[in-house]
């Protein structure tokens, strides 16, 4: 149903990574990130791709979960490559019409393709394996210094999470509008696109009005529940780096150190 | 000392037009005069537009008087500075189960009122699985909230008042929108509450079965108290009631009409039981 959607993948399992701390995860997908980068000779995507296979392994997540995170990006993929293929110049190997194949441009392709897999594959196993609230936990202890530049730390991180908790009552309210629209003689399959668009209409202003009624009486409850911001707030699990946060940051630092050894004495 | 004090509470909500001038005034709340004392259960009755929810949100510092004062443990709820006590004293439960969970897993919706009020962590712990234990929830603290019946995700509502250590808890209608069964669950937890925890209760409804086990009723009418007593004296005037857009519980009601064509029966009658009690006694079966 409609109401099985979950933002952010989580795949519940109970793994090594699982059980880090969400700043170690965040941080350590960083750092991955900026390898892939770093990287520019065979040996760097091998190191890249252990490292990458390593972690999914210790994750306990099958494989075909982090492939279906490639999916939204095959258009990008696609795109990405043939862009580099046909406009990088060098030498020719094949003319197509106006577009000259070179060999360089099959390479920076293929490296480039590569590298947003690692990305997207990388990432994937931050998101799969913590949940959303413990992601925006993470993001606002990781942000917290910029308080000091007046920025609203914890209250982004608490609009992200409200905002993760409202979507099942969203999606909720909206199966609702659209049958209650279908049931008044409201077609939201058939016509032009035009005449859909203006279909649309009649479902979308119940749904503003209905979320703008939820988050006023969510705000309600919230401060007769004494709300009342950030300040002075504690927390029932407050994030604390463990064990094995810190042989994960071990590990993790000997890889972007084997990166840029591969990368300056290649 | 009276736990929550409404001294001649008036409110009034303004209707502007676009222009912000004002359209008309409704006086929601009219002139009210209600005390609340240390382990009541209190029921606010009223049909629709009464003014019941509008009172019982000054009960909490959510809306202030334009007139008169409400008292909480002595402090008037206008003091800025007595805000977090007077709501931590007295907790609140709405009507929609889902507008006021806030956490993604029970037990961390149970402990965000804790966690606001800055209670160290493991004081958190203990106070949620003795809330979660106390609605009878405690088997449910790792699920998410979304997963759950109307009546349980009003249970762990009251179970996140309860971690906040409340005097007294005021439920706005907290039945309104469950199906008999989570009713059910809701009017027992709260009467457990109150019975075994001493926890004052102040349930606002318009269920009439549900303020059978309060030992004080308030009938609201047009934001004025209409009638005062316990249940039994309320259900005695059937008729005024009904003026009112109230009906009195089926039993109250048949026992009432069989006073009128002169059956000798009291006029105090509740149940279902009582009233067959009654029949029979006077039949002269027993």
């Amino acid at each position: 149903m409609l109401r099985d959607i979950t933002l952010g993948q989580y795949y519940p399992t109970d793994s090594y990574i699982h059980r880090l701390d969400p700043r170690t995860k965040i941080t350590g997908t960083f750092i991955y990130m900026i390898s892939v980068f770093l990287i520019r000779d065979i040996w760097g995507y091998i190191a890249a791709f252990l490292f990458l296979a390593f972690m999914i392994r210790v994750s306990h997540v099958p494989v075909k979960f982090m492939v279906r995170g490639l999916k939204g990006i095959f258009i990008i993929l696609i795109f990405t490559a043939l862009f580099n293929v046909f406009f990088t110049p060098g030498e020719v190997l094949y003319s197509l019409w106006k577009l000259d194949i070179t060999r360089e441009g099959i390479k920076v392709a293929v490296r480039m393709v590569i590298r947003l897999v690692f990305l997207i594959m990388g990432s994937s196993v931050m998101t799969l394996t913590t949940t959303p609230n413990n992601l925006t936990d993470g993001l606002e202890r990781l942000f917290r210094p910029l308080k000091r530049f007046k920025l609203p730390v914890h209250e982004i991180a608490m609009m992200m999470s409200i905002a993760l908790g409202f979507i099942p009552i969203l999606v909720d309210e909206l199966d609702k509008i659209m049958k209650a629209q279908s049931a008044r003689g409201a077609d939201l399959e058939n016509g032009k696109l035009s005449t859909r668009i203006r279909t649309l209409i009649p479902i979308l202003v119940p749904l503003f009005v209905s979320a703008f009624r939820h988050a006023g009486d969510l705000a309600t409850a919230m401060e007769a529940r004494c709300y009342h911001g950030g300040e002075g707030r504690t927390r029932m699990k407050p994030l604390r780096y463990g064990k094995q946060d810190y042989s994960a940051y071990t590990v993790i630092i000997l890889y972007l150190v084997t990166v840029i050894a591969i990368a300056v004495m290649l | 000392m009276s736990l929550i004090n409404a001294e001649n509470v008036t409110f009034e909500y303004i209707r502007r037009d676009k222009d912000g001038a004002v359209e008309g005034i409704n006086r929601a709340v009219d002139e009210v005069e209600i005390a609340v004392e240390k382990g009541d259960f209190i029921a606010i009755l009223g049909h629709n537009g009464s003014g019941k929810s509008t009172l019982a949100k000054h009960f909490n510092a959510l809306l202030h008087p334009v007139e008169g004062t409400v008292f909480v443990n002595g402090y008037d709820t206008r003091e800025e500075d007595r805000l977090w006590d007077i709501r931590q004293t007295v907790g609140m439960v709405f009507q929609n189960p889902d507008n006021q969970i806030i956490g993604t897993v029970v037990e961390e919706d149970v402990a965000f009122g804790p966690e606001n009020m800055g209670v160290r962590s493991r004081e958190i712990w203990e106070r949620v699985v003795q809330s979660l234990k106390s609605v009878d929830m405690y088997e449910y603290r790792k699920k998410s909230p979304q997963r759950l019946s109307g009546g349980q995700k009003q249970r762990v509502a009251i179970a996140g008042v309860l971690a906040m250590k409340p005097e007294c808890i005021v439920l706005d209608e907290p039945t309104a929108m469950l199906d008999p069964q989570g009713r059910r669950e809701i009017m027992s937890a709260v009467t457990e509450l109150n019975r075994k925890e001493g926890i004052t209760v102040i349930l606002i409804t318009h269920y009439m079965e549900e303020v059978l086990n309060a030992n004080k009723v308030f009938v609201m009418d047009k934001g004025r108290i209409a009638m005062q007593g316990t249940p039994r004296q309320i259900f005695k005037h059937a008729d005024e009631l009904k003026e009112i857009g109230l009906t009195v519980p089926v039993a109250a009601l048949f026992a009432g009409e069989l006073r009128k064509r002169g059956v000798d029966i009291p006029d105090d009658i509740l149940t279902t039981e009582e009233l067959v009690k009654e029949i029979c006694r006077s039949l002269r079966i027993i």
